[in-house]
């Protein structure tokens, strides 16, 4: 398998785009034409060859782009990467599952050689070539957490378990659908999620947190969410939300196909063995409307989830002043058809 | 004053309680304001001794001589009045770092103070839900510009503008007890200039 590493940017001149097989391969995330909130947690075994659901940690052709794209949101705000104390033991976890699962599962691009606790990893993208003493902070440039998530796609919460409540205690956060891991870091599963509207009401949360906290190691869980977002930027973060929050207002009827795009997030959550820790990566996958369009069944539903979403999601989403510009744009690509279930191309 | 009936809210939003007496070997209680009726009605239904195990860390603010000396008169161990928060920290840290197993911490009056103390006591291992609550007085809110990250105090109109970075922000009710502060947000980010007229929400 090899994979053709994008040279794109998601900032200043967005030359972000999917090939065509990454279009064919895209987390659509709606089985069906309508959308409300849902635990919706399926185990994350691999699934459909060649799909996201394929590996344990997808590496696909943004790889290299989204990881020069993190190191520049890290040296302009550091405060996206932090980890209280007592996770770095959790960080080590993390580094542990994500190098031995790339390397098993992508033994072209990533190695890792272990001799006792002298470990030797080779990221071949990125070009790193790191001999290092498993559990030896110092003998790593960053914490282990951050060490290993600035080499992995997606953003990664780590979550300390205790008092039957879930600890946003450590993060690696710039990829974010407009959350503040400085601002959120320390609170439980129900203060960090406090803003959402209505899914506390209906009982999402309490149900999702007995899901999680009961979530056994060896057998992780997934779901996907969503969100739109103009211009392929991966750092809608409320830290620069006085900067990206203006180009709402550059959409037009014109440049719609090019702009606008369905922001999915991959969800998985892992149990970590030496510190029972859960971890949270969510993986963000952005596509353009004129992309998605041109799966017709994925046009069709994506026209009639929009136009039918309860108002008051579509403000938290952060896209109802753009909707009726969007709704109607995707009309075109609506003819009305019935659609087949589920979320894989026809 | 009575104590301050607030609107519900989200989850993230502290909620208050009414202080009572709880067994300790010794006892920590912090007021600005207002917050000193709530130590004085407390003081209605203590054991006797308490206070001789009391140490209070109180700072007046507005409300300069109004309850000082009532407060004096519950003749606490230690009784310590001060000009400000920063004035009173390098105190309280010092308590907070010599507390044993059996102290009860008590906080009342505004927000912010007892946000910030609240931050001390856990920083110091104490959970923050063994700790008392009680809030008196002015509702004014502690904000954290979610941009600059400066922290302005006593914040009373949404929006407000950010005395570092000077952007006008709007205010959450998303709290964080690790910055002791609520979330301020550019109101005009969509719309550079379209700043809203301030309206006065919190007294």
């Amino acid at each position: 398998m090899t994979i053709n590493f994008r040279d794109e940017t998601f900032r200043d001149d967005f030359t972000f785009r999917n090939s065509p097989e990454a279009i064919k391969r895209f987390p659509f995330p709606f089985h069906e034409d309508s959308y409300m909130y849902s635990v919706n947690m399926e185990p994350h075994k691999s699934y459909r060859p060649g799909s996201v659901y394929e590996r344990t940690f997808d590496v696909d052709e943004h790889y290299v782009s989204e990881m020069k794209d993190r190191a520049k949101v890290l040296a302009e705000d550091p405060l996206r990467c932090q980890s209280l104390p007592h996770m770095t033991l959790a960080g080590w976890d993390l580094l542990e599952l994500i190098m031995v699962s790339k390397a098993e599962e992508y033994p072209d691009l990533f190695e890792l050689h272990r001799d006792g606790n002298k470990w030797h990893w080779i990221n071949k993208p990125l070009g790193i070539d790191q001999k290092f003493v498993f559990l030896d902070e110092a003998t790593l440039p960053y914490g282990p957490m951050e060490y290993i998530t600035r080499q992995t796609q997606g953003d990664f919460a780590v979550l300390d378990q205790r008092d039957d409540n879930l600890w946003m205690d450590a993060g690696m956060v710039t990829t974010q659908a407009d959350w503040s891991l400085d601002f959120d870091i320390g609170m439980n599963f129900f203060e960090w999620h406090a803003p959402v509207p209505k899914a506390h009401e209906m009982g999402i949360f309490v149900r999702a947190l007995k899901f999680l906290l009961n979530v056994r190691q060896g057998a992780p869980a997934r779901r996907l969410n969503w969100t739109m977002t103009v211009n392929p930027l991966l750092d809608t973060s409320p830290e620069n939300y006085h900067k990206w929050g203006v180009m709402k207002q550059d959409l037009t009827m014109e440049n719609m196909g090019e702009k606008m795009h369905l922001r999915v997030e991959l969800q998985t959550f892992f149990r970590l063995p030496r510190s029972n820790a859960l971890v949270f990566p969510i993986r963000c996958y952005l596509i353009k409307l004129g992309e998605l369009v041109t799966e017709p069944k994925w046009g069709r539903r994506l026209h009639r989830v929009l136009r039918d979403l309860p108002e008051e999601l579509a403000t938290y989403k952060g896209f109802i002043s753009n909707r009726p510009k969007i709704v109607e744009w995707l009309s075109k690509y609506d003819d009305g058809k019935p659609t087949s279930p589920g979320i894989w191309p026809d | 004053m009575p104590k301050t009936a607030f609107e519900p809210s989200i989850k993230s939003r502290p909620i208050y309680g009414t202080l009572e007496p709880r067994p300790g070997k010794s006892h920590l209680m912090i007021a600005d304001a207002e917050g000193a009726e709530a130590i004085l009605d407390l003081a209605k239904s203590t054991p006797k001794g308490m206070f001789d195990h009391t140490h209070i860390i109180y700072i007046p603010k507005k409300t300069g001589e109004t309850f000082t000396g009532r407060l004096r008169e519950l003749n606490p161990a230690q009784c310590y009045v001060g000009p400000s928060y920063e004035a009173a920290l390098p105190r309280l840290r010092r308590v907070l770092n010599d507390a044993h197993m059996g102290l009860q911490v008590y906080l009342s009056g505004s927000e912010g103070l007892m946000g910030q103390a609240m931050l001390e006591a856990t920083n110091a291992g104490i959970p923050h839900s063994a700790i008392q609550t009680e809030h008196r007085g002015s509702t004014a809110r502690r904000m954290q510009c979610v941009h600059c990250k400066g922290i302005t105090e006593d914040v009373t109109t949404d929006p407000f503008q950010c005395a570092h970075c000077g952007l006008h922000l709007f205010v959450r009710d998303h709290y964080s007890r690790r910055i002791a502060a609520f979330q301020g947000v550019r109101v005009d980010a969509e719309e550079p200039g379209n700043v809203p007229e301030p309206v006065e929400r919190f007294k």
